[in-house]
């Protein structure tokens, strides 16, 4: 599992869920981002980078952030 | 590093989650500076944080460095003390469209004009998010605000263009959508020895993008998406090409005498001088 997901600062907006190119994520009936599909998950950090509310994280080191 | 580590790093304990609206585009702008403070491999006591109001001004409250939540368009007033004070200092102006061209307008190109070694990262979201969606001199012309519901009359200020007619040395737009740009961008003007300014493309979905039916929050990172041009690239660009594009990347660059050393010059020449 390489996703963290900070549930308590999430907001919903789903711009993780709209970039990400693997269909990994989707939005809850309660208006959170929820994991779908985790072994689709590439890494590509398109989700962290954008995410405006530091609710998602790689679980993976970054050489250069 | 992880990154999770990294932002919990320069972030107050307790402060997220942070006030902004599902969406805004500030927090992803806000991620990138630190990602470029991380880079500058500098101390956090070195470094000093200092904004004005609005939105975007509410980010020193939940950085963890030497801040000031200053009054509204004094960020660089305030900031110009501290490196004056404290020139070994590392000092970054958070601060928006409105604040920094509207009501600080006349910091913003003295500050420019004298040179003076420090950051300032501008949030444009277009609009007076804070206050109710007033327009802003940075809002395209035609767009509706709630002080302009017909649409605005007045045109935008090119900013960087404002800044390098006003003297500054670095000026440079980013984007919340090309974030990891935007890191570079930043990283390049607090390395760079004057003023800079870095303009970072927001987006404020609830507020200006209701207003003016620009879709949800993906959507309007999508139109900085397809809308942006690398500076060298938009040269190019005939003007009918040019309409609805904007230019990112470094867009100015030049060498000048820097304030805060000069200014130690005169400190220097004065004590000699006058025999203290």
């Amino acid at each position: 599992m390489s996703l963290k997901i900070i549930e308590a600062r999430c907001k919903g907006c789903g711009i993780c869920v709209a970039f990400c190119p693997k269909q990994v994520l989707g939005i809850s009936e309660i208006e959170k981002v929820k994991i779908l599909n985790a072994s689709a998950c590439i890494t590509c950090r398109q989700c962290e980078t954008r995410c405006p509310d530091f609710a998602i994280f790689i679980t993976e080191p970054v050489p250069t952030p | 590093m992880f990154m999770e580590q990294l932002i919990e790093k320069y972030f107050r304990p307790g402060r997220l989650p942070h006030i902004w609206c599902p969406g805004c585009a500030n927090g992803i702008i806000t991620g990138a500076l630190v990602k470029a403070i991380y880079r500058t491999g500098l101390d956090k006591d070195n470094i000093a944080v200092v904004s004005g109001i609005g939105c975007s001004s509410r980010a020193s409250g939940y950085l963890d460095f030497n801040t000031v939540h200053s009054a509204h368009g004094r960020a660089l007033p305030f900031a110009t003390g501290i490196k004056l004070a404290a020139p070994q200092m590392t000092v970054i102006v958070i601060t928006g469209d409105g604040d920094a061209a509207a009501i600080g307008g006349n910091h913003f190109i003295h500050a420019a004009r004298r040179n003076i070694d420090l950051t300032v990262l501008l949030y444009n979201n277009n609009t007076y998010g804070m206050t109710g969606g007033q327009y802003s001199p940075l809002t395209p012309t035609n767009s509706k605000a709630s002080t302009a519901p017909y649409g605005t009359v007045d045109r935008p200020f090119d900013l960087a263009a404002l800044a390098r007619g006003a003297g500054a040395t670095f000026a440079a737009r980013g984007s919340a959508f090309h974030a990891p740009m935007l890191v570079d961008l930043i990283l390049s003007g607090i390395r760079h020895k004057g003023f800079s300014l870095v303009e970072a493309v927001a987006s404020c979905p609830i507020s200006y993008g209701r207003q003016n039916k620009l879709g949800d929050a993906p959507a309007m990172l999508k139109w900085q998406r397809d809308h942006a041009v690398p500076a060298a690239a938009y040269e190019k660009l005939n003007d009918e090409q040019k309409a609805d594009k904007f230019p990112i990347g470094v867009l100015h660059q030049a060498d000048a005498p820097e304030y805060t050393e000069e200014y130690a010059k005169i400190i220097a020449r004065a004590r000699k001088e006058g025999g203290h």
